[in-house]
């Protein structure tokens, strides 16, 4: 494999990394604040991305549909946490997995007697539809757009969190609830809050994903698995192990699929690393998670409690 | 005065005779449809059912003569469904014919239990290796195709163009597997990497990575449903389409090409049958599909069409008397309908012998997307595992 080549695939990696951060901003602070197991983000994900293709047929414009979807999906995440949620918060955490598989499920086929069976999809923003070209291969500027604007929804929620007073709030519940309970934080607003904000993520990575990959019922429950490797491996509750532990997936994930065909090549027959390559690669981020658990149980970067 | 009785008993047995056999005509032929009508797959059965329902309706809902009732059944992609299914067909509603049958998983679990009942089984769209080999029977008859005739088709068509360098890729899975290898047994070129994906992978950036560097003549990729509109659309951003010739199945077919639109203007396709074929059986059928459902026909509705018009050709013959099954068997095998694909006939498998065709996506003159027939690579063409079938 090339430079360029390599190059170019820790692109690849990072901008999948970038996606599964916004998603994972969501799950681990509502994981980590609340202790609260929600598998329905990733069917806020399957949301937003639906309407932003309704939007986007509607209006012709990419940032209206932006805006229509992460608006009207964080009204859904918050009409379901007042309606749902809110009710198992103090169960046990079976309790919320099978809550909010139900959810999953229900969704699902709510989605599919909306919108239909077949599988929708978004064409790429005109402006953004051609390649540059970066060491000599071609690179889709769009890939490029959504690094671009995963990095600075990181940056924003970095200074959300650390140098505002609502971050604060975060901070304190996340590492201490009931404290921050007795000490005149409104934990139920706060927790609403937490869940819009998460659900406004997961629209966004909706959106962003929308032209790239198909919208259908369903779509958000392969990403959810990826997302909770990222919290479990980047240490759950911590915005910042998110981050990094959404880019070391996904440049894992990435890399792996290319490099390790390749690799076995080297060592075994072609038709066997041809068949088993993919295989690996496949479990190679659960591999990594399963090693983090073993040896970091806590995670790679775990919330500081100072 | 008693032989007076007698004659008027015996005129009014004769009455009541001719009645019940009249009586008897027109009852219903009873037909059975299993295929996928919910779920995301229901835009592949519903297509199939409206191709078959069409030719009905445009012959007063009669197939050689005989009033049909079409009995549908819903096979939800499960295959325990499915044998349910065509066992209530087969017990409680005796039909003498199943047709339809969208997966191959599906046909698998029903083949047997069909045709060990001596119950026909036109399949409209499944058409697995094994049953066009070995598991063959006398009473399937396919107005599908083979799968791996469209790998074989797209390669040929490959020699043709004199590609020399290709790259084939296909999902992880044995269908994937089994695609790739038809190519490879016709194409004459170097395959310059052979790259299977996870099943069901939403995202293709590595591997699209890796064909940007590695600059085939063209590309051969196996991806249907989700994963082809994933897959298309991400080739086109890559600006692939425009450099590098997509000689794709699955992925740029009727049911896919609704999805993405524009996004998939370039790419090739293997198949049996185009909307554009030139032949009188054809241009009405898309005319009349066009009229009736505001869209163009898919081929799983042509295909439909076809095993229609076999089923009103083969009764035609034995004039609606299903109870002879050698000579229905016979008055199927002939295959004497004008087939929306030109030139048709069923090999020693009951597969069809045929030509296959590699069509492009362009607009029409009404701007709408859809598949216009380049090449026909295969002529008179039928599939490898036909030599394994022992039927004569």
């Amino acid at each position: 494999m090339s430079f360029s080549v390599f190059i170019l695939q820790l692109l690849n990696g990072v901008q999948f990394g970038v996606l599964l951060f916004l998603l994972s901003a969501g799950l681990t602070l509502v994981l980590g604040i609340m202790g609260f197991v929600n598998l329905m983000h990733g069917s806020l994900f399957m949301l937003g991305a639906y309407f932003a293709v309704t939007l986007f047929e509607q209006t012709g414009s990419f940032v209206l549909a932006g805006l229509g979807a992460v608006i009207a999906t964080v009204i859904a995440g918050v009409v379901l946490e007042r309606l749902v949620l809110r009710r198992l918060y103090h169960r046990d955490h079976l309790d919320h997995v099978l809550g909010t598989f139900g959810l999953i499920l229900i969704l699902n086929e709510v989605v599919r007697a909306v919108w239909g069976p077949a599988a929708k999809s978004m064409d790429v923003p005109a402006a953004l539809s051609h390649t540059v070209t970066l060491l000599g291969l071609p690179y889709p500027s769009y890939r490029f757009a959504v690094i671009g604007v995963g990095l600075l929804m990181a940056l924003g929620l970095y200074l959300l969190i650390h140098r505002t007073r609502l971050g604060v709030w975060i901070r304190a519940a996340a590492s201490n609830s009931t404290m921050s309970a007795a000490m005149g934080v409104n934990v139920q607003l706060l927790n609403m809050g937490v869940i819009a904000l998460g659900a406004a993520l997961a629209a966004f990575a909706g959106l962003m994903a929308a032209p790239l990959s198909s919208v259908q019922s369903g779509m958000g429950e392969p990403i959810l698995i990826m997302t909770l490797v990222v919290i479990v491996t980047g240490g759950i509750g911590s915005v910042r192990g998110a981050f990094y532990g959404a880019l070391i997936v996904g440049i894992i994930d990435t890399l792996g699929r290319t490099m390790l065909p390749l690799l076995l090549r080297e060592l075994v027959d072609r038709s066997t690393a041809q068949a088993v390559g993919p295989l690996i690669a496949s479990m190679l981020i659960y591999l990594v998670m399963a090693a983090v658990l073993l040896f970091r149980p806590q995670g790679l970067f775990p919330v500081k409690h100072a | 005065m008693k032989r007076f009785t007698s004659f008027a008993s015996r005129t009014a047995l004769a009455a009541i005779a001719l009645t019940c056999a009249q009586a008897f005509a027109q009852e219903p032929l009873k037909i059975g449809f299993v295929g996928e009508l919910s779920g995301p797959q229901a835009v592949l059965g519903q297509d199939q059912l409206d191709g078959f329902l069409l030719y009905l309706e445009q012959h007063g809902g009669k197939l050689g003569g005989v009033p049909v009732q079409v009995l549908r059944e819903d096979t939800q992609l499960k295959p325990e469904v499915a044998v349910q299914a065509v066992r209530k067909l087969i017990d409680r509603d005796g039909v003498p014919i199943i047709t339809g049958v969208t997966f191959s998983n599906i046909m698998m679990a029903i083949h047997k239990p069909v045709t060990d009942n001596k119950v026909f089984l036109i399949s409209s769209l499944s058409g697995p290796s094994p049953i066009a080999g070995a598991q063959c029977s006398p009473y399937q008859f396919i107005t599908s195709f083979q799968l791996d005739v469209a790998a074989e088709a797209h390669a040929a068509y490959a020699n043709e163009m004199g590609y020399k360098r290709v790259f084939i890729m296909a999902p992880n899975y044995q269908s994937g597997k089994d695609f790739l290898t038809g190519f490879k047994r016709v194409f004459k070129g170097e395959v310059v990497d052979e790259v299977y994906t996870a099943m069901g992978a939403p995202d293709y950036s590595a591997e699209l990575t890796q064909i940007a560097a590695a600059k085939p003549d063209a590309v051969f990729a196996f991806y249907p449903g989700a994963m082809g509109i994933n897959f298309v659309r991400q080739y086109g951003q890559m600006g692939l389409l425009k450099t590098t010739p997509l000689l794709s199945q699955g992925a740029v077919d009727g049911s896919t090409l609704p999805a993405l639109g524009e996004a998939a203007l370039g790419a090739f396709n293997g198949a049996p049958w185009g909307p554009d074929l030139d032949n009188p059986a054809n241009r009405s059928f898309v005319q009349a599909f066009e009229q009736k459902y505001k869209r163009i026909p898919t081929l799983f509705a042509a295909q439909s069409y076809d095993a229609a018009q076999l089923l009103d050709s083969a009764l035609r013959k034995v004039e609606g008397n299903v109870k002879d099954k050698d000579a229905l068997r016979q008055a199927l095998k002939a295959a004497d309908f004008p087939s929306v694909r030109g030139n048709f006939r069923f090999g020693n498998n009951q597969f069809p012998v045929q030509d296959y065709f590699v069509q492009q996506v362009v607009k029409d003159e009404q701007g709408r997307v859809t598949l216009k027939t380049v090449a026909t690579p295969l002529k008179d063409h039928a599939d490898a595992y036909t030599t394994q079938c022992p039927m004569k």
